[in-house]
């Protein structure tokens, strides 16, 4: 199953106050271990939302809005996207994580397709019509 | 926490703990089933003293802690035994001498990798392997491997203590191979990966959820893997390979269940994410030396992945590497493939050319695909009254009913 771990903003980072050297290191460090145990599939840190836009849509309406946006605690500062059996395995991957300030990180479980096994409209049967190299197993 | 919170909490910390303990305890003791014994033991103390006791803030140096004092327990005790048996002229350590029990990160990682080489040893059979390695290293239960793979506990049980059993009679060092020996066992490990992950892929919708769960295990063990041998092309394409197939989970089956082929998929679900990551992976084995079979096939699995649509599918290039793949791999299947390839790129007469030679081999005999193919070809040839005696010996050699229905249809189609 797959997760996104969503570290929240604060006022520093919506300042574009960059983390420290050692800082950086420890969580490469922690990344490294993610890596090497085969669970990490993508991580990144985003830039302020000063740096952001929204679009809001609405009865056919689109507003855009240009940050920065007031709602700091709310806000994305960066992402993990792992692989992982339960989220009681994030907890404990993830509860040794390095932040060296006070700091919120949301742990969300991606969809899966049998989600919406109720509300998809059953696609017409397979059209099985051609031999194709998915197939013929090598 | 509630009691379900807290097993649930406690498996998931076996599963990340359990590879570097048994890993670590295996290099102290230089037996894997000791090494899980021990590991499990510690486990069990953790499972009594930490529902009262809380779970400790670094649980992984807690349970190495408890298990690393059982184990030196157990060698002055067999150190003992062995004085009194006079065993110590054939070699043991005299005066209890103590194992290294330092565990810098990079120890760490090389003992995983050295359990890996051992699970993988190729005097084990590939089922042995299997069970070995998603034991040891997936931290998968027995009762877990035995629901995936449709059998019983006591069959696994007793595949992993055979296992044990047979790498302790043989005397397998724990040691990453060099030399000539490393390629053999390299590719002992890729071909256990590989397994596990065709088990997991093949699984249908209608299955244990533990069975399709298998891809993913296998996927996170060639993934450790890469990161542990980064300079070997063939873990590499192993890894692009399963990375681009499973980028196509949710493509491949339809909602009721059925296959949904390849050139039927909607590209639009194919997972982006995997398919980048297949693609580097990829870039880093050919970056580093001639794609061997693996990545071969996730070349060519790539050439699929970089096709918005089915339409846009460089056939040419598939036909080259499965031209490269067959000099590779001696399979007629390979061949059959390639002739498929062929016949998009250039056309079926071409197809043909390849694909006749391949009925006189005996193992594609019963292969209903072959003529299935060619029934395919000689219709697009408009040679209907061919093709649809090609179609009618594919059914009866078809064995499943989604075949034969299908394989019905077409005859009957070069009737019109």
């Amino acid at each position: 199953m797959k997760f996104m771990i969503i570290t929240k903003a604060d006022k520093d980072i919506e300042a574009g106050v960059l983390p420290t050297w050692e800082a950086i290191e420890k969580m490469l460090g922690f990344n490294a271990q993610l890596h090497k145990e085969g669970v990490l599939l993508a991580c990144e840190g985003l830039r302020p939302s000063s740096k952001g836009t929204r679009l809001r849509f609405d009865e056919g309406r689109t507003t855009i809005t240009d940050g920065p946006f007031a709602e700091t605690k709310e806000l994305i500062a960066g992402f993990w996207i792992i692989e992982a059996k339960s989220r009681e395995e994030v907890v404990e991957r993830f509860a040794s994580c390095p932040f060296d300030k006070p700091t919120t990180i949301e742990i969300r479980e991606f969809f899966q397709p049998e989600d919406f096994a109720g509300i998809v409209t059953p696609d017409q049967q397979a059209r099985i019509d051609t031999v194709t190299l998915d197939d013929l197993k090598v | 926490m509630s009691e379900a919170d807290l097993q649930r909490t406690l498996a998931a910390i076996w599963r990340i703990e359990a590879p570097r303990l048994i890993a670590h305890l295996t290099r102290v003791t230089r037996d894997v089933g000791r090494a899980e014994d021990l590991a499990a033991d510690a486990f069990v103390s953790a499972l009594a003293q930490w529902p009262d006791e809380g779970i400790p803030r670094n649980p992984g140096a807690w349970l190495m802690a408890i298990a690393k004092r059982r184990a030196i327990d157990q060698l002055r005790r067999d150190t003992k035994l062995a004085e009194k048996t006079e065993l110590l002229a054939h070699g043991l350590p005299a005066g209890g001498a103590e194992p290294d029990f330092s565990n810098a990160i990079e120890e760490i990682d090389d003992d995983v990798l050295r359990l890996m080489f051992i699970a993988c040893h190729p005097v084990l059979s590939p089922e042995a392997r299997v069970a070995l390695t998603l034991k040891l290293l997936g931290g998968l239960t027995t009762a877990e491997i035995a629901r995936a793979y449709l059998t019983s506990e006591a069959t696994i049980a007793q595949r992993i203590v055979r296992a044990k059993r047979t790498l302790s009679d043989a005397n397998v060092p724990f040691e990453v191979p060099s030399g000539p020996e490393r390629l053999r066992r390299v590719a002992s490990l890729l071909e256990a990966v590989y397994l596990i992950f065709n088990e997991g892929y093949a699984a249908s919708a209608g299955d244990d959820v533990l069975r399709p769960e298998l891809a993913r295990d296998a996927l996170r063990l060639g993934r450790m893997l890469a990161a542990l041998l980064p300079d070997e092309s063939d873990v590499h394409g192993l890894v692009a390979l399963m990375e681009i197939q499973a980028s196509r989970t949710s493509a491949r089956v339809g909602p009721g269940g059925e296959p949904i082929l390849l050139l039927d998929q909607d590209r639009a679900k194919w997972d982006q994410l995997q398919i980048r990551r297949g693609l580097d992976a990829l870039d880093r084995a050919e970056r580093l030396g001639d794609l061997g079979s693996y990545g071969l096939q996730a070349a060519i699995a790539a050439c699929h992945a970089r096709a918005h649509t089915a339409a846009q599918t460089d056939w040419r290039r598939i036909a080259d590497l499965y031209g490269d793949l067959a000099r590779i791999v001696r399979s007629p299947v390979v061949e059959l493939n390639r002739g498929v390839a062929v016949g998009m790129a250039d056309g079926p007469a071409a197809a043909l050319d390849i694909i006749d030679p391949l009925a006189r081999e005996p193992s594609l005999a019963a292969y209903h695909l072959l003529p299935s193919v060619r029934g395919d070809l000689l219709m697009k040839l408009h040679r209907f009254a061919e093709a649809r005696a090609e179609f009618e010996r594919a059914y009866e050699l078809a064995r499943n009913t989604r075949d034969k229905e299908f394989l019905l249809k077409r005859v009957n189609e070069c009737r019109r």
